[in-house]
């Protein structure tokens, strides 16, 4: 091994650019996997030990600082945030894939605003739910609101992953279903897009990652009371907002690590489930 | 009956395409409509370029928070760019295929983990670096664009890589034919066949810099003032609406929505740049 190092050394003995960019690009890659390899590991260090049983005790006191409840309005903030945006963004994605003609100016306009949409920050999310939702809607902060804002930021996340799922469809697959006498919609829902599932899914998971890891869309429409939701009119704090004020008021930063390893350890456990499904695609 | 379903079920299809327009149409008119006019109140110059921001003596100016988003986002560009770039040149060009089987989730994984982790790591490791190493008191403009630089890491390498790989093999394997060595063919010749890509991802990465918010307000100092130097705290726009959104009210609330919407007004212009330079690049 020592002796390959030494002789692919020497094969750049007369060039000493070459030489100097290969260096470059390797220290890039070790300050790349450096900056990850302390990121994700100091939070393990430091978090695993304070991973004790009465952070996860079912209420919330200001002296345990329970993430339970947290994870309690996390869930259900995912959930109706997904129940929301997942058939509006594939109902979109159908219609921009299977029915829309080509050269539509409906569809560039579709595609122009989702692409702009995915841009916008999401304290900018955080300010329209705010306006909206919370104030002329008159939510109150709450639940609903948080989920209806999230809703909105993970919409083109999921018309994308869903078009491009669509799109790997044959076109074998919708004629031969029409050649058998089925109708359009027939096709759509009985043939297309059951060979299409497991790519959305993987949008689908990558938007949980999303909606689990935002703060600031959720912290003025979500709000953050640190306590099981009565319905989805009650405010509530997700995991990430419970890991901000918690860094926050420094008064119990070991429960800040252990809240980023449960975080990371969600992030993890979805960004491999997302990745499952989009190879099962690529095999298929 | 079937062709009443059909039509039905397409209307709800298009209903669903348009969601997404319909909902840039209501973030474009709550904001403007709540923002423009206390920028009209306050005046749009002196909002724009007023040096002071005093909500007590109801004093407006985000002339500070423009220039500390601008220099934390140029500081995060300076030192995350490169390293970016060279990167994904490594992933795509140097990397062997068991190597990149674990590089590429995990640069995945930096793209996944949330801001707050971030902001938080920042805070209890970036921050005392600083304040030891370089002095002050370790919240700066200097930890905000190490911190940021880190952040958007993933965006540019992953946009960067796809780009560097969709260079047709025929460049590289033709400047080789040549008698270059492997990497000058990478550097002189894939990639300027890749600028244009590699150019939206690093404006991709710049509207995620600027956006960014819980990271930044945790280790920026969040001082509404003129920056002062490298070493010294900043507030960016972002931090501005997040820290006093909760107890302002009347023309204090509305400068704060102005405050959001000159961020959105910065993030369309970027959003147009991606798209023009995508275009281009086909």
């Amino acid at each position: 091994m020592k002796k390959s190092l030494f002789k692919s050394l020497r094969a750049y003995r007369h060039q000493p650019l070459s030489l100097f960019l290969k260096l470059l690009v390797w220290l890039s890659i070790a300050l790349t996997v450096g900056a990850f390899v302390l990121l994700v590991g100091y939070v393990l260090v430091m978090g695993v030990p304070h991973l004790s049983l009465d952070f996860f005790s079912l209420t919330y006191t200001s002296d345990n600082v329970s993430l339970f409840p947290a994870l309690v309005n996390t869930l259900s903030i995912t959930a109706l945030a997904l129940v929301i945006a997942v058939p509006l963004g594939i109902f979109a994605a159908i219609y921009l894939v299977e029915y829309a003609k080509r050269g539509n100016k409906l569809v560039a306009l579709v595609r122009t605003t989702a692409e702009t949409l995915s841009g916008i920050p999401s304290i900018v999310y955080g300010l329209f739910g705010l306006l909206f939702f919370v104030t002329t809607l008159g939510w109150g902060y709450s639940l609903l609101a948080g989920a209806f804002t999230l809703a909105i930021m993970i919409l083109p996340l999921i018309m994308r992953t869903t078009e491009e799922a669509l799109k790997a469809v044959p076109d074998s697959f919708r004629e031969g279903s029409f050649g058998l006498g089925a109708g359009k919609l027939r096709t759509i829902f009985r043939i297309v897009l059951p060979s299409a599932v497991p790519g959305i899914l993987a949008g689908v998971i990558l938007a949980v990652g999303r909606i689990v890891g935002e703060t600031a869309a959720l912290i003025y429409t979500a709000g953050t009371v640190a306590a099981i939701p009565d319905g989805i009119f009650s405010s509530g704090r997700t995991l990430s907002v419970h890991m901000y004020t918690l860094a926050n008021e420094g008064l119990h930063v070991g429960k800040a690590y252990a809240t980023a390893v449960v975080l990371i350890i969600m992030v993890v456990g979805i960004n491999a489930l997302s990745g499952f499904l989009a190879k099962k695609i690529t095999k298929t | 009956m079937q062709k009443l379903r059909e039509k039905l079920m397409q209307g709800v299809f298009l209903f669903s395409a348009c969601v997404s327009i319909l909902a840039i149409i209501l973030i474009c008119v709550f904001l403007f409509a709540n923002g423009v006019p206390a920028m009209a109140e306050i005046g749009f110059f002196k909002f724009l370029l007023g040096r002071e921001w005093r909500p007590a003596n109801d004093v407006y100016g985000i002339l500070p928070m423009v220039l500390g988003s601008v220099y934390v986002t140029a500081g995060a560009i300076v030192l995350g760019v490169p390293v970016g770039i060279l990167s994904a040149v490594f992933l795509a060009r140097f990397c062997p295929k068991w190597l990149h089987k674990i590089l590429r989730p995990m640069v995945e994984l930096l793209a996944g983990i949330p801001s707050v982790i971030y902001g938080f790591f920042g805070l209890v490791v970036l921050l005392p670096f600083v304040r030891q190493t370089f002095g002050g008191n370790g919240s700066s403009i200097l930890t905000a664009s190490v911190l940021l630089a880190i952040m958007i890491l993933p965006t540019i390498i992953t946009v960067s890589e796809s780009v560097i790989r969709a260079v047709p093999e025929s460049y590289y394997e033709g400047a080789l034919a040549l008698g270059t060595t492997h990497e000058r063919s990478v550097f002189f010749v894939v990639l300027p066949a890749a600028k244009p890509g590699i150019l939206a991802g690093v404006v991709l990465g710049i509207g995620r810099a600027i956006g960014e918010t819980m990271a930044v307000i945790m280790v920026a100092g969040n001082q509404a003032r003129m920056p002062a130097g490298l070493l010294k705290g900043v507030r960016t726009l972002t931090a501005n609406i997040v820290l006093e959104m909760g107890y302002a009210a009347d023309l204090h609330r509305e400068a704060l929505i102005a405050t959001g919407v000159v961020l959105f007004v910065f993030i369309l212009f970027i959003n147009l740049l991606v798209s023009v330079l995508r275009r281009r690049e086909k």
